[in-house]
Order: structure tokens, then sequence, then C-alpha cells
């Protein structure tokens, strides 16, 4: 009896030995990241394509050796259009699977609700989308336009041009009320004049009175925050009420090259968008993003400024890696201050708030749904959480 | 407001009110006349919708000829179909049919979503629809009228009196008369009860189809349009009373006219809440709607 205990201690031991080889093997080989998107709901139609992009750029990683040679292994999560699904999915990465980092997020109740679960576990998050300020957690690299990058420039373009009477249209959740709050300071301090406001439920799909009061408002230029499928509602109703870019045209903030495409570019044709990155943009980064993404998921795909900026948030991540030489959080959101690269959407330095310092475009819609640039910020803009004029003596620790 | 503004909601009013009518005859057929509750309904508006986008692929701009044919047959036979596998089996329970066909529902919208993706797809209305007739001079200066919505105000008001032609001066609609008062006398004096409620239910698809191609071209056409639809389209049925085609036309109307008034006093998210709780009070007012019509089969429910 006695020999066949020990048979059996001498049989653990050395599976235990086995297994903690066969773990610190894998522990040498591979890193594991997550990847957390809507990809079942309605905001999967954004988010599918931003996780692909995400994904291209691991494949990229892997292909050419890794990130301190290791392999990254992705644990792709749903948060299925459900803000408290971000947050349980965000958990599970965080304490089960043991991620080092994720790269997710789209709408701001979706971030807003993965805060404090990154906070609490000391974990990183990577947001690739353009969204209100007015936070600036260190527990997430905001790589998304500030409205200091998208909203006022948009403004600013729109001064430039002679449009003096601005009508603000938008969807009724935080980022356009924030948005627009900001808007309505600068236009007064501007001395340009406030045309109206208005705002329909997320997904309405009803414009006849938005539209009559447009007409009775006689602005010379839209700032449309509509968000998702509202759109296309909108727009053709505002074609079916006789309008068109040239007589009263509008400029989104939601709208990239995907919406365009769903919306049909023939009821675009014109309009103007304001973001960090056009599918069109020359540069030889973008060039080749462009063609790789096309080359994996359709030579018709088409590619947007969330989608520019998940792809290189992965980049960004490898090189903030490697300059702390850890991947463990705190010391890669140390690292990833003053790191600078060549990305699709030109150059780009994360700042010490966490987002990125970079450039801004304007663009106009034409045939195919591509956006053309006409107007560009001089160099690139700063990031700024908290707008001075609207939230004063307030920022960023 | 003046006067431009006001005439422009009395307008939008009628268009509202002729969008929630065509979204809910359908639903007024089913709900109504055989106690079917529905809930994909807003599915067959978007089949229709994407049956649009198909005809608009097939024969280019002037593609409203081969639209309605095609979005009316091609979801009357959905509704055959899914009368005929599902919803003939569920007869006689309320709850039990909610569920299945809130299912079929998701199936549809998970089918659109494999066959065209889960971007919607481009329809834009055809040329000779593009524009307005605008008013020039007098108190009414530049007030317009999109030729789009006077267009689906028409095609309301076509399938409204096609409807009621139907149910009241041909035999088809006596029968179906018969059998909303009494089923089982109906059925008792030579009524095919059977073969009834699968044309109603299939007509009822179709008038949605219908519906489907005037939403294509002032909406979205995407998996998940139907949702957007499904909730107004309750209320249209609920407020006119169950099972009354006119108290359908009358009631939308009526939530026509309080949205465009809501909307142009207050905004268009304040607007929509307002509309719910008016519709709760009048509810309490009237539980059995605008036009109530006398059921035995409603009275058992």
């Amino acid at each position: 009896m006695s020999h066949k205990i020990t048979d059996h201690k001498k049989q653990i031991t050395f599976l235990l030995a086995l297994s903690m080889l066969g773990s610190s093997a894998s522990a040498q080989g591979t890193v594991k990241v997550g990847v957390l998107h809507s990809l079942t709901g309605t905001m999967s139609i954004s988010e599918i394509t931003v996780a692909n992009a995400a994904q291209l750029a691991i494949d990229q990683i892997n292909a050419a050796g890794g990130v301190m040679g290791k392999k990254i292994e992705v644990v792709k999560e749903d948060g299925a259009s459900d803000w408290p699904t971000f947050a349980t999915k965000a958990e599970k990465l965080l304490t089960q699977d043991k991620v080092v980092t994720v790269f997710g997020g789209w709408t701001s109740a979706s971030r807003k609700a993965m805060l404090p679960v990154f906070e609490k576990n000391k974990g990183l998050l990577f947001y690739p989308v353009q969204f209100e300020g007015n936070e600036c957690s260190p527990n997430i690299i905001y790589t998304g336009a500030q409205p200091n990058q998208q909203a006022l420039p948009a403004l600013e373009w729109a001064l430039s041009k002679g449009y003096k009477n601005i009508f603000l249209l938008g969807s009724d959740y935080v980022y356009p009320r924030t948005a627009n709050l900001i808007l309505k300071k600068h236009i007064a301090a501007k001395g340009a004049k406030l045309a109206g406001e208005e705002y329909v439920a997320l997904g309405g799909t009803e414009f006849s009175s938005v539209i009559n009061k447009i007409k009775a408002a006689k602005p010379q230029i839209i700032i449309n925050t509509l968000n998702g499928d509202s759109n296309v509602s909108f727009f053709k109703q505002y074609q079916a009420a006789g309008y068109s870019a040239t007589t009263l045209p509008v400029i989104s903030f939601s709208i990239a090259e995907q919406e365009a495409q769903s919306i049909g570019p023939a009821l675009l044709t014109g309009q103007y968008a304001t973001w960090n990155y056009f599918q069109s943009l020359p540069n030889p980064t973008n060039k080749k993003f462009v063609a790789a993404y096309q080359a994996k998921y359709g030579k018709n795909a088409a590619i947007t400024d969330p989608m520019a900026h998940a792809y290189m948030d992965v980049y960004l991540w490898k090189a903030a890696v490697e300059k702390a030489k850890s991947f463990e959080p705190s010391a890669v959101r140390k690292a990833i201050v003053g790191i600078s690269m060549d990305s699709p959407l030109g150059k780009i330095t994360v700042a010490a708030n966490g987002s990125l310092t970079q450039a801004v475009y304007t663009g106009q819609s034409g045939a195919g749904g591509q956006f053309k640039v006409i107007g560009q910020s001089k160099g690139v803009v700063t990031p700024q959480p908290y707008d001075a004029l609207t939230f004063p003596g307030k920022s960023c620790p | 407001m003046d006067s431009v503004f006001l005439f422009g909601q009395l307008f939008t009013g009628l268009s509202v009110a002729s969008l929630l009518l065509l979204t809910a005859l359908g639903l007024a057929l089913s709900f109504g006349l055989m106690r079917v509750i529905n809930m994909a309904h807003g599915e067959f508006l978007m089949v229709g919708g994407y049956l649009t986008f198909l005809a608009a692929q097939a024969v280019g701009p002037g593609f409203l000829w081969l639209a309605f044919p095609l979005a009316f047959v091609g979801t009357a036979l959905l509704g055959a179909l899914l009368e005929a596998t599902v919803i003939r089996r569920l007869y006689g329970r309320p709850l039990d049919t909610l569920l299945a066909t809130w299912g079929i529902s998701l199936i549809l919208q998970q089918a659109a979503r494999q066959i065209f993706g889960s971007t919607g797809v481009p329809v834009t209305a055809p040329p000779w629809l593009n524009g307005a007739v605008t008013i020039h001079g007098g108190p009414l200066d530049s007030l317009t009228f999109p030729y789009v919505r006077l267009f689906v105000i028409v095609l309301a008001l076509v399938v409204l009196g096609g409807m009621w032609w139907l149910l009241n001066r041909t035999r088809f609609g006596m029968h179906v008369r018969a059998v909303n008062q009494n089923r089982e006398v109906a059925s008792i004096l030579g009524v095919n009860t059977r073969r009834l409620d699968l044309l109603v239910f299939a007509l009822g698809a179709g008038i949605a189809g219908i519906a489907g191609v005037g939403l294509a071209m002032l909406s979205p056409v995407n998996p998940t349009v139907g949702a957007a639809y499904i909730v107004n389209a309750f209320l249209v049925v609920v407020v006119g009373g169950v099972g009354s085609v006119l108290g359908a036309g009358a009631a939308a109307l009526l939530l026509g006219f309080v949205t465009a008034l809501a909307e142009g006093l207050t905004s268009s998210s304040l607007a929509q809440a307002t509309l719910l709780i008016l519709v709760v009070v009048f509810l309490q007012w009237k539980p059995r709607g605008l036009i109530p019509t006398q059921s035995r089969a409603l009275e058992e429910g």
C-alpha cells in the first residue's frame, strides 16, 4: 500500500511540474490583450469594423515577431451594445483572462460603464472614438478627438467660410449635448449667431418638424451631431424639403466613409465632415493600412476615423511596452507619454493627459462616399479634455 | 409662431399621420380582427423596404411600378408562410403568439443582417419625386410641400380606401366581419375560417410591404428599422379601437397632429414623451379607443 501512495505522489508531483512548465512556457510565448466591442446589437454596424482594424494591427505585429519577443493572443469579447455588459466583460477580461490591456468601446455610455472597472483593477483601456471630453482617467488612453480637435475646428472652418448663422442638430444623449454646450459658448464668443438647437431621440426617424423649424430659423449652416441611422432619415427628408449642400450645407461629426455608404452617397454629395482621419489621406502609412485592410476584409471596405485610431492604438501600445520594457499597465501608461509616430492619421504624439496631439481635417463628400480633404488645421492640435471657455478652471491632473 | 411655420406644422401632422396609418393598417387587420399580436409586423415593413431596394437594383431609378407589386406579393407570401407554419397553431393563445412572433421578428432581423449586412442599404426616391411644391408670395410665402411626403399621404389614403372597400363592400370583407363578430356561427354558416385567417394575415403582411416602400423613401432600410415603427403602430391600433380600420385612420390623424403640435411647441424628444403621456390619459378615459367595434371575439378575450 505504502509504495502505491508514493507512486501517486510522484505522479502528482510530475504532473504538477509538467503543468508549471507548460504555463511558464506559454507565458514566455504569448501575451494576452482584450478586444471589447459590440459585435451584436445596434452599435455593431460601427464597432465590428473597429474590432477588425485592431485585429489587423495585432496580426501584423505577430507576423513581424510580436511584442518583446511575445506573440499577442487576442481575447475577443462582445459588449452587445449594452453598457452594463461592457462593464461585466471588462471585469472578466481583467480578472479572469488577466489581459495586460484592452482595446475597445465606442459610445460614451459604454466608456463610462467600463471606467470604474479599469480604475478598480488598475487596467488599461485604449478608447478609439471622438468624444465629449470632460473626463481623464489615468486608466484610459483617449485617442479619438477631444472637443477641441473636432467640434471647435469645424466651427472655426464654418466661420472662416462666412457661415455666421448656425443651427445645432443632434441626437439626444451626452455627446451631442456636451459638444453643443461647448459650441454655443464659442458661437457667442465669436460674435456669430445661434439660429436654433434641436435634439431627436437616438434612432429617431421623423424630421418633418425639425426641418420646419430649420426653415423658420433660416440658418446658413447646420452642425450635425446626429448619430447612427437617424442621419439616413434626416438627409432623405432634408433633400425632399428641397435643400442641398449649396443651399444649406451640413457639417457632421458622426458621418464617416462607412456611414456615407449606408446613407447613400447621392444624398450626401457636397456635404462636410470633420475628423482626424479620412480614407483619402495620401500619406504612405495610410496607403499601406488601407491596402492591408481591404486585402483582408474586402476590396470595397470603407475605412473610417475610429478604425484608423483603433489600428494605431495597437501600435502605440506596442511602442509603449517596448519603451517601458514591461507589460505592466501602470508602467505602460507612464511610458506612453511623449511617444510619437507616423500613423495613418499622419504624425501623432501622446500628450501627458493620455490623448493625442493630432491634425484635424475637414472633408467634402464626393461620389462613392469618399471625402476630399478641403481644410486642415495649422499643424497638429494639442488635446484639451476641458474646454477653457465652457468649464473654466477645470483640467486634467 | 408665424403662419408659415404653423401651416408647415399642420402639413407635418398630416405627413406623420399618413406614415402612422400606413404602418398600422396591416397591424389593425391582424391584431384587431384576428386577435393576433404580431410583434413581427415591423419586420414586414423592413422586408418591404429591402424588396424596394432589390427593385431599384433591378430596374434603376423608375423602380416604383415594380416595387409596389413586388413588396406586396413578397411580404404577403411571407405572411402566409408564417400563418400556415406558426401562427395557425397558436390561435387563442395570445401570450404564446406574442412570444413566437417576437422570435420570428428576431429571426427576420438576423436574416436581413446575413443577406444584406448590418449596415443599411441605400434607397433614394425616384427623380420625379425629388422636389417640392412651394408657395410664392402671399402670407404663406415659401411654404413647401415635398413631393415624397405628398406621395406618402396619397398612398396612405389609397390603402385606407382600398381596405375600407374590401371590408365593407365585398363578400370577402363580409366574411371577415362575420368571423370577427362570431367565429363559431360564421363557421357553421359555411365560412371557411382557416382559409380566411390565412388570407387576412397575408393581406396584413402585404399592406405592411406596401408601407415599407413608402417608408424606404423617407427612412433608412436596415435590419432594425422595423423596431422603430412597431411601438407607434401599436399606439395607433389601441387608440383607434382594437379591430377598427376607420378607428385606425382617425387615431393616426389625431396622433399625427398631436405629435406635430408638441414638436412645434417644444422639442422632438419632449414631444415623444408628451405623446405617450397623452395616450395613457386617453386610454383611462376611453379604454376601448376612438371607434370601438362590437365583437364577441374581443369580449371573450
